[in-house]
């Protein structure tokens, strides 16, 4: 047993399947969340009868006749281009899964520069939207693409510039580290200095769940998909499956994407008053209470507000979120040097 | 890598120069007939620079129902049932000015009980037009709820409007000197003849309370939200002066500053007995348009609690022949609908059926001037602009 567990590929196909099945749960239960809270916020029922009570297979019911429709590709769409997008938007989404720390050493691969590698590999979905977008030969498609791009360059700068404050304060770029760095808040020592980093980085949080918004391509920042304008942005002539795979990305995304922003801010799977040893089971509950505060958010703003137009998204991020985002790491950093 | 030191090569290879043009096309966006936010089958076929429209040209006539000509081969009584789908969402308030227009070539006037109850339901079918803007202009702005707070508050509406006609959208209602008896009223063994269903009046009074509470949770949710303003405000500034030149009618005018309503200055139905304001906006943008319907649907409560505590007893139709015909001659009478002035020309020639029947609906001028307004507008504004503006295809192409 010991033996098998260390050799390099069957822990590598351990993790793999990990990953691999967590994601469409994830997804799933994001996606149902998504439906019954839209519904409760618009004097609806929602799914009712799928699985017999409270309706909670009607994702599942929903997959499976995603999976029997005709898999169409428009005539003068690029294939190859066309068939691999959906994918490559789904990459994006499992190799950020890879980096989240679920209990102290829970975690898939434990990287120095888990930060870095989460911000650089959580853009990778985009280039799969562009690709959609310019793929697909729609107007409406490659509008949508189009936008999703220019959305990720806008917005990817105030994520990082958020997280630099974490990292200056944690010391590390490695996501388990941070996390131990916001541990220690009311332990028996008393003050131990750690504290979960949404206290005093306040500012870098809501820059951050703001751009991780507009990352998303959640409302109030959906203008790649704009279904009152661009009939379905860049999702317009994807069916079946590949629709399936946009749509699992999606509610998947949102669910890691909330996992690096509580790891990060919300002390991650750490809790005051939990001893360490309990912290080995208790820590993924933990993590995922916190993940479930941020999507409820996310799916709150969805059904709440109406969404920007392009310009006035580029006008945010430009000219209010990155000042504010550099200012802020110029204070953490001085409180540093200082304290 | 060798240096060259040829004279000839060093000034040819000084001359050269890279010369790259990239051509950008611009695109042509049919937006329509089938798309999301065009109320139906309009088409807008803009040339756009990347986001930006510079000429944007409406496509109409998907949805010509030919219902002019139609009223021509039809009697009177069966035009009724042609007027009230031509603005399907606002079905009662098309068949009252016809049935004035032949009345006042009768020389005939529908009873006042009979005036009360076409005013009562003429303004729930404002109230419930303007509701589904309500619902629809927030979802054009990406803003899913409000849609269930209005469509819920119409379904009240609706349902009042069905416990006297019978049905929700094309009543068929009005008869030339009156309204019809209710249906599903009285009972034939016993011969009594109801026209407004039981309760019907105390149940109004209490659903003109609801969405008098609507209408506020409804300013609350969209005119709270930051967003919504910036998506609105400046947006699509419609001058009076242009709005004027254009035919433009209705809330779409009043939103533009003009205090002009028919029911004021008409007397076609007994509104000079109510008291209640007509609602105008200051700069004409979207958003003025936008609030100047909210506006109305409480204007249109009161007036209709109102009408309910003063409802006259009597008669519900005036005496008709058992054939009408009507009296050579030609009028116009225009209402004051939820989309704006509602007229028909009706040239009769002493025939059973209309001469002639020119159709004057409002969301046809309503949209007359996009063309003027959408030039230079970004995607989102086409369709922000084109929301408020609500018109109804059937009420364009008739």
């Amino acid at each position: 047993m010991e033996a098998l567990l260390d050799n390099f590929w069957v822990v590598l196909l351990g993790k793999v399947l990990i990953v691999a099945g967590l994601i469409p749960v994830a997804g799933l239960a994001v996606g149902f969340a998504e439906l019954k809270l839209s519904a409760k916020m618009q004097n609806r029922i929602g799914p009712y009868f799928a699985g017999g009570r409270w309706g909670w297979a009607q994702l599942l019911a929903d997959g499976i006749k995603f999976f029997q429709k005709e898999d169409l590709i428009p005539e003068d769409a690029d294939e190859p281009v066309f068939k691999f997008a959906p994918a490559l938007v789904l990459l994006g989404t499992v190799a950020l899964f890879v980096v989240v720390p679920f209990g102290p050493g829970l975690i898939v691969q434990d990287l120095d520069i888990g930060i870095f590698y989460a911000l650089a590999i959580s853009s990778i979905s985009t280039i799969g939207v562009l690709m959609a977008g310019w793929s697909s030969a729609n107007k409406y498609s490659l509008i949508g693409g189009l936008r999703a791009a220019g959305q990720l360059i806008a917005y990817e700068l105030p994520l990082v510039l958020a997280t630099v404050g974490v990292v200056v304060m944690a010391g590390t770029m490695s996501l388990d580290g941070i996390v131990q760095a916001q541990a220690g808040w009311f332990s028996e020592t008393g003050w131990t200095g750690g504290m979960p980093f949404v206290i005093p980085q306040l500012i870098g949080f809501v820059i951050f769940f703001i751009a991780a918004l507009a990352e998303l391509t959640r409302t109030p920042f959906d203008m790649p998909i704009a279904e009152s304008e661009l009939v379905m942005g860049y999702l317009t002539e994807y069916s079946g499956f590949r629709f399936l795979f946009f749509f699992l990305a999606e509610f998947a995304n949102m669910f890691t994407l909330s996992a690096i922003a509580a790891t990060l801010f919300l002390g991650g799977y750490w809790a005051p008053f939990i001893p360490d040893d309990v912290l080995m089971w208790a820590g993924p509950i933990i993590l995922i209470s916190k993940v479930a505060v941020l999507v409820f958010v996310i799916i709150w703003f969805r059904w709440t507000f109406p969404r920007f137009r392009e310009d006035q998204l580029q006008t945010l991020a430009w000219k209010f979120l990155i000042p504010l985002a550099l200012a802020n790491i110029i204070g953490t950093a001085i409180l540093k040097v200082m304290i | 890598m060798t240096i060259t030191t040829d004279p000839d090569v060093i000034r040819h290879l000084s001359e050269v120069s890279v010369s790259v043009e990239i051509e950008t096309a611009d695109m042509t966006l049919n937006i329509g007939p089938q798309h999301p936010s065009t109320h139906g089958v309009l088409r807008l076929v803009a040339k756009v620079d990347g986001e930006r429209a510079y000429d944007v040209q409406p496509v109409i006539g998907y949805m010509h129902r030919g219902y002019e000509k139609l009223a021509e081969v039809r009697t009177y009584p069966q035009v009724t049932a042609l007027v009230n789908r031509i603005d399907w969402v606002s079905g009662f308030a098309n068949e009252v000015p016809f049935m004035v227009a032949a009345e006042r070539l009768m020389e005939i006037e529908a009873p006042e009980r009979a005036q009360y109850i076409r005013l009562i339901l003429s303004e729930m079918a404002r109230i419930s037009s303007h509701l589904v803007f309500m619902a629809s202009y927030p979802l054009e702005l990406g803003a899913a709820t409000p849609l269930f707070f209005a469509l819920r508050e119409r379904e009240r509406v609706l349902d009042l409007i069905e416990s006297v006609t019978g049905g929700r959208f094309h009543p068929n209602f009005n008869r030339i000197g009156g309204v019809k008896p209710a249906a599903g009223s009285g009972s034939t063994q016993r011969k009594v003849v109801q026209d407004l269903p039981k309760g019907f009046l105390s149940e109004t009074r209490t659903a003109m309370d609801e969405v008098l509470h609507a209408a506020d949770q409804l300013e609350d949710l969209v005119a709270g939200n930051e967003i919504i303003l910036a998506r609105t405000k400046r947006i699509g500034v419609l001058p009076p002066e242009m709005a004027a030149a254009y035919g433009v009618s209705g809330p779409n005018l009043r939103a533009s500053g003009v205090r002009y309503d028919i029911r004021k200055t008409d007397d076609y139905l007994p509104y000079d007995k109510f008291d209640f304001e007509v609602p105008v906006g200051e700069n004409g943008d979207c958003w003025d348009r936008w609030y100047v319907r909210l506006a109305e649907i409480r204007e249109s409560a009161k007036i209709i609690q109102q009408a309910v505590d003063g409802i006259p007893s009597g008669p519900l139709q005036a005496k008709v022949p058992k054939l009408i015909k009507v009296p050579a001659g030609e009028t116009y009478v225009a209402a004051e609908n939820p989309k704006g002035e509602m007229g028909y020309y009706l040239v009769s020639d002493g025939g059973q059926g209309p001469y002639r029947l020119k159709i004057r609906s409002a969301s046809f001028s309503n949209i007359s001037f996009l063309p003027w307004i959408l030039e230079g507008a970004l995607v989102p504004d086409i369709i922000a602009i084109m929301g408020s503006l609500d018109f109804v295809l059937g009420d364009v192409d008739r």
